[in-house]
């Protein structure tokens, strides 16, 4: 298979030693099985992510993103953009859409990048790494590679909010999107055939702002994957991720429940799948360990 | 009342829609909206917003501005985006309630501690500096945005879980002194007062 090149931003959360790290390392393991070549976008800065509108406005917020672009465009020249996060990819992907759609916005953008020395020429895409995978891949080749099936495994696929909607993967429903599904089914587990909070909103930046509201959310998605006999729960999202993985404990404290659930990425399953180490895979990073995983990193 | 809002009343008296179509960011769409409620039922912390969506939309057009702008409604905003994909007027929910959380705030008439417009004015303020977010003095101001025993007692709450993830490599502890950030902060900083300049005259802030 010819090597796939792209442009990519990993965001605050994903580079190493911040809270989604684990998510980077199963995501170079996954790519070095499939042949894929991440070059970091030199210099990228912070979307703005999801709640950065309050205090930012909305010009601040495309500059940020556009200077990623440009930068992009100019050192990266050709390639298409792939952020990991769901919600720099829907920071990104808004950006660009709204530049596109108006030629006053793009000459304000570009009038403020020209402080920074930089010029968008509004020539990048924008994708997120799950659309990588299943329209540039698809399915039987992201199957090809598995040496070791996750047989035995029982998985929820919690798909969220921010990599469905408002622009979801191709061809996916809003309401009912199957790809993580077919995913877990391509590496050899079992979805939860059932899994009713699988777009269900964790709170997203509110789990620090609104606690225990949030918590009640996270509560549901929890319990709705015990309900279904999941041995673990998995997402494309890191604050999705961290989210349900980290506050477990404090509803635990509050709700008297015994929440033990492991949350991994997809990526995750991918490289222990195509073969990788618990460490390759960033399992050794888990709050809440995913013990029947490492057995069959192990074995 | 802040010089912004004074300015803002003198300038459209009654004309809350036209304030907002001008001002709040994706404003021109309200008027597009056909009440039927759909976005209503669709946000996750539904029951906490004292108007939601839908009624945001009707208050505008009944130009009850003081209402809409002091409320606390639009700060429970997940971004779920539940909203964007159901209406049927395709209106862009999610955006009109930042653009109004943002004007409110910049007028000084957002609910002083609303936690979600203290922890999202940190956030910005934290990855203007360097260019990208710096989780740990991120948190930190967060835990001690009440002051500073409440602050400890937040900081205690979540300890086991801090320390969790710093053995996990996912917590960087020196982030407090060096961390991430962008080599070209200079270059950030000007471009986003560039853009500030450009977007308040583009909003008539000024006349
Ligand atoms: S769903 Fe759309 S049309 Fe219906 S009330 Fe909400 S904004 Fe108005
Ligand atoms: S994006 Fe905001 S307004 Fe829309 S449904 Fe979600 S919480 Fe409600």
């Amino acid at each position: 298979m010819a090597k796939k090149e792209y442009a990519f931003y990993p965001g605050c959360s994903s580079q190493s030693k911040a809270s989604a790290s684990n998510y980077l390392t199963s995501v170079n393991s996954m790519c070095k099985t499939l042949d894929i070549k991440l070059t970091e976008i030199p210099d990228w800065n912070c979307c703005g992510a999801s709640i950065g509108y309050a205090e930012g406005g909305e010009l601040p917020r495309h500059v940020m993103n556009a200077r990623n672009f440009a930068l992009a465009e100019q050192h990266l020249p050709g390639q298409q953009v792939v952020a990991t996060c769901a919600a720099c990819w829907l920071g990104a992907r808004e950006t660009k859409e709204r530049l596109d759609a108006s030629a006053q916005l793009m000459a304000d953008t570009n009038e403020a990048l020209k402080e920074a020395g930089l010029h968008y020429k509004a020539e990048v895409e924008i994708r997120h790494m799950v659309e990588v995978l299943i329209e540039d891949f698809g399915y039987d080749a992201l199957g090809k590679p598995v040496v070791k099936p996750l047989g035995g495994l029982k998985i929820a696929g919690y798909v969220g909010c921010q990599t469905n909607r408002p622009f979801g993967i191709a061809g996916e429903s809003f309401e009912n999107p199957m790809y993580l599904d077919k995913l877990v089914e391509t590496l050899g587990a079992e979805p939860v055939a059932n899994y009713e909070q699988k777009v269900t909103c964790c709170g997203g930046a509110l789990a620090f702002s609104e606690t225990e509201k949030s918590q009640a959310q996270i509560k549901n998605i929890v319990e709705s994957a015990y309900d279904q006999g999941a041995d673990l729960i998995v997402t494309p999202c890191p604050l999705c991720q961290a989210n349900v993985e980290i506050y477990q404990e404090q509803i635990n404290k509050r709700y008297g429940t015994k929440f033990n659930m492991p949350v991994t990425y997809y990526s995750q399953l991918m490289s222990v799948a195509y073969g990788g180490s618990t460490k390759d895979a960033g399992l050794d990073g888990q709050l809440i360990r995913a013990p029947k995983l490492e057995e069959i990193a192990k074995k | 009342m802040s010089d912004l809002n004074a300015q803002a009343v003198a300038k459209y008296r009654t004309n809350f829609l036209k304030e907002v179509e001008e001002r709040v960011e994706e404003g021109e769409w309200v008027k597009m909206c056909m009440q039927c409620g759909v976005c209503s039922g669709s946000c996750p912390l539904g029951p906490y917003w004292a108007h939601p969506p839908q009624e945001i939309f009707m208050m505008i057009r009944a130009g009850r501005r003081d209402e809409v702008l002091t409320s606390d409604s639009m700060w429970m905003c997940t971004s779920c985006y539940n909203c964007i994909v159901r209406c049927p007027r395709k209106l862009p929910i999610t955006h009109i309630m930042h653009g109004l959380a943002n004007y409110a705030h910049r007028l000084g008439l957002a609910p002083k501690n609303q936690p979600t417009r203290v922890f999202a004015t940190l956030f910005w303020n934290n990855l203007i500096r360097t260019g990208r977010v710096n989780e740990l003095k991120l948190s930190l101001a967060l835990y001690f945005k009440d002051g500073f025993k409440q602050g400890i007692q937040n900081a205690l709450n979540m300890q086991k879980t801090g320390l969790g993830l710093m053995k996990a490599k996912r917590l960087n502890p020196f982030e407090l002194f060096s961390g991430h950030g962008c080599k070209d902060k200079k270059g950030i900083a000007a471009m986003l007062k560039k853009a500030r300049e450009i977007e308040a005259s583009r909003k008539h802030f000024a006349n």
